[in-house]
């Protein structure tokens, strides 16, 4: 088991209170295994996937821990999790298009980056990845404003595996990308867990059709809490949790004409977390809500590898 | 890159040439006559001589020709290295006045200008996200920012000068010496060189040093110092890249200060008595003196135009996005 993530709670400090943006979540992820987390805006997915790597400013660690490979990844501790960074835990960012030193050399960059963390700087084994993704070696000697868009994407990918990390956390990493390039940027994810340069990778994404198509699992995470983690398969096909359903369902399907069935979006948006509800923090947009959603239902496996947080589920 | 520097270049030519005409035109809308401000510290009584002696300066200097026609000789001498005769320092011509002046001027405002540069630059980036040290910068740097130069300087004349008697306080260097290549003088110039340049140089370490403070925090927050932190990049890296950076917009903040410092020692030598060009500017609006205020003006154009071209050059080996656009 590559990750172990135990009731991780990480909350913002905002000048109006905390805002609990991830507030108790436990999950596993295997070794080799690909996860897609999915949600809407503000329901986390981001937080974690910072979380796991580094905390910016205004975050505060309030509980919980994480495992990485059987060791405990100090992620409160910013100067102990250095050690963990870039060689055990890696990101591939949501801004690769400006995640570079637009004053240095690719080239230049990357071997100050890989000195200065002590790592060697073997050229070889760098030309060798960015023919992997399909970039000629003149890239490192280019400024970053030399590179198209999709390009960057693709050097940041290169750079942030470089070191073969046990877990890569691709945040949002298509967002910015035209259809075409989405799909190239996923199928070299893939690869580059198949050809073993990264063990286990978490993909940030709000676009399931995408992460869909490279996914083993599936995690939807609602309100700072999670929802349903099941194979992406059933997670599409027979997902349990009601919010689930209701994000599968406002997916547009190939082949179907929307002007004789409208798309269907999800009524009400999710609570402050400022000051959540108890209970179910889905009840309030929920079809299926009744008197139990008073109390909050606990992430549930209720098959081989399908959780579900839903008293109906259970 | 010859495309970039011949368009850069004849830019730069008609900034001149449309200066340089401003310049010739400003004295001449001033109220007065410099020739009867020159007759009048003669104090001729004679009608029939005063008449004369006019006739004869106004002929000296060409002011009797035509207007259109003084501006064409102007040019014709120009070009000849021949900025006319000074009216306040007759009959030494204007080009002497300016370079007996000019090594002052220059002593004070390049290290002036460069060491506030380089020291504000340093400690600004040195304080950004030092909790303690920034809370000391801050209002320092803004306090010295927002102090008039004459201010500062009548401040530090009274109190390095008059009070504790460390420096003397007025003129390039005493009364009692005369210039000559020898130690002893060449102490008293840098004895008397030092409260002008530390008005300048405190004034313009102030803004520098806030500027790039404010800078560095925004570098420090920019995505690819994000990006280094979370590969784990020890702070050296991310500083040095984020200075880097940030020194791009503090480089132009220089080209635009050296317009400003020299208005800046104009008045810093007039409190001082320093015998620069700045002191040489007020004496010839005093006396009505054309020529050496064009002559001055021109200098200062030049220099100025000279200081932004050093630092498009300069711009262009730092920021690899500005010779993308010249290639």
């Amino acid at each position: 088991m590559t990750l172990k993530v135990d009731d991780l709670r990480v909350y913002y400090r905002t000048l109006r209170g905390e805002v609990k943006a991830l507030d108790g979540v436990s999950f596993t992820l295997a070794d080799g295994e690909i996860m897609g987390l999915a949600g809407e805006s503000g329901c986390g997915k981001s937080t974690l996937g910072k979380s796991l790597i580094r905390l910016d400013q205004r975050m505060k660690h309030v509980g919980g821990s994480v495992e990485l490979d059987g060791q405990v990844l100090p992620i409160a501790d910013d100067r102990r999790m250095n050690a963990h960074r870039f060689f055990e835990v890696s990101l591939i960012p949501q801004y690769s298009m400006s995640a570079l030193n637009p004053t240095r050399k690719i080239g230049r960059m990357i071997e100050e980056l890989l000195r200065s963390r002590g790592a060697p700087f073997d050229r070889k084994e760098l030309e060798r990845r960015l023919h992997l993704v399909g970039l000629s070696t003149d890239v490192l000697d280019r400024y970053p404003i030399e590179l198209s868009g999709g390009m960057k994407q693709r050097t940041v990918m290169v750079i942030s595996t470089l070191l073969d990390p046990s877990l890569l956390i691709a945040d949002e990493v298509t967002s910015a990308l035209d259809v075409s390039s989405q799909r190239a940027v996923a199928q070299t994810l893939l690869e580059f867990r198949d050809r073993h340069l990264v063990k286990s990778m978490i993909v940030v994404t709000h676009d399931l059709s995408l992460v869909y198509q490279i996914a083993d699992t599936i995690m939807v995470m609602y309100a700072g809490k999670l929802a349903e983690k099941a194979p992406a398969k059933t997670i599409v096909n027979a997902p349990r949790h009601p919010y689930t359903q209701a994000l599968i369902n406002s997916l547009p399907e190939v082949g179907v004409r929307y002007s004789e069935r409208r798309l269907q979006g999800i009524p009400g948006s999710p609570p402050s977390l400022l000051n959540p509800p108890k209970g179910c923090r889905f009840r309030d947009r929920c079809p299926l809500a009744f008197d139990k959603c008073e109390t909050e239902p606990p992430f549930t496996e209720i098959a081989q590898g399908h959780s579900v947080a839903c008293w109906k589920a259970i | 890159m010859r495309r970039y520097f011949g368009r850069k270049l004849l830019l730069y030519g008609l900034t001149f040439f449309v200066a340089v005409t401003i310049n010739w035109m400003i004295p001449r809308f001033m109220p007065g006559d410099p020739v009867s401000t020159m007759l009048a510290r003669r104090t001729v009584n004679d009608p029939a001589a005063y008449e004369q002696m006019r006739v004869y300066y106004s002929d000296l200097f060409g002011l009797d020709k035509p207007i259109w026609e003084q501006y064409l000789n102007f040019w014709g001498s120009l070009l000849q290295g021949d900025f006319g005769i000074s009216v306040w320092a007759f009959p030494t011509p204007v080009g002497s006045v300016i370079l007996s002046a000019l090594p002052y001027t220059l002593a004070l405002v390049i290290p002036a200008v460069l060491l506030s540069w380089v020291v504000g630059n340093w400690f600004g980036a040195f304080a950004a996200r030092r909790k303690l040290l920034d809370s000391a910068v801050l209002p320092v740097g803004y306090l010295l920012t927002a102090m008039p130069y004459m201010w500062l300087a009548a401040l530090l004349a009274w109190v390095l000068g008059v009070v504790t008697g460390w420096f003397p306080f007025a003129g390039g260097y005493s009364f009692s010496r005369t210039p000559e290549l020898t130690w002893p003088f060449i102490q008293d110039l840098i004895m008397h060189w030092v409260l002008p340049f530390l008005s300048l140089f405190l004034v313009a370490l102030g803004g520098w040093a806030i500027g790039m403070r404010n800078m560095i925090i925004y570098e420090l927050d920019s995505d690819y110092s994000n990006y280094l932190g979370a590969l784990g990049a020890p702070n050296r890296l991310i500083r040095r890249y984020a200075f880097r950076n940030a020194m791009l917009p503090q480089i132009t903040g220089l080209a635009l200060q050296l317009g400003v410092i020299v208005a800046g020692a104009v008045v810093t030598e007039i409190v001082f008595a320093y015998p620069g060009l700045g002191l040489t500017i007020l004496r010839a609006i005093q006396n009505l003196d054309f020529f050496l205020l064009q002559g001055v003006f021109l200098f200062i154009v030049v220099g100025v135009l000279i200081a932004n071209f050093v630092i498009d050059v300069v711009y262009l080996l730092v920021d690899p996005r500005t010779r993308i656009g010249v290639a």
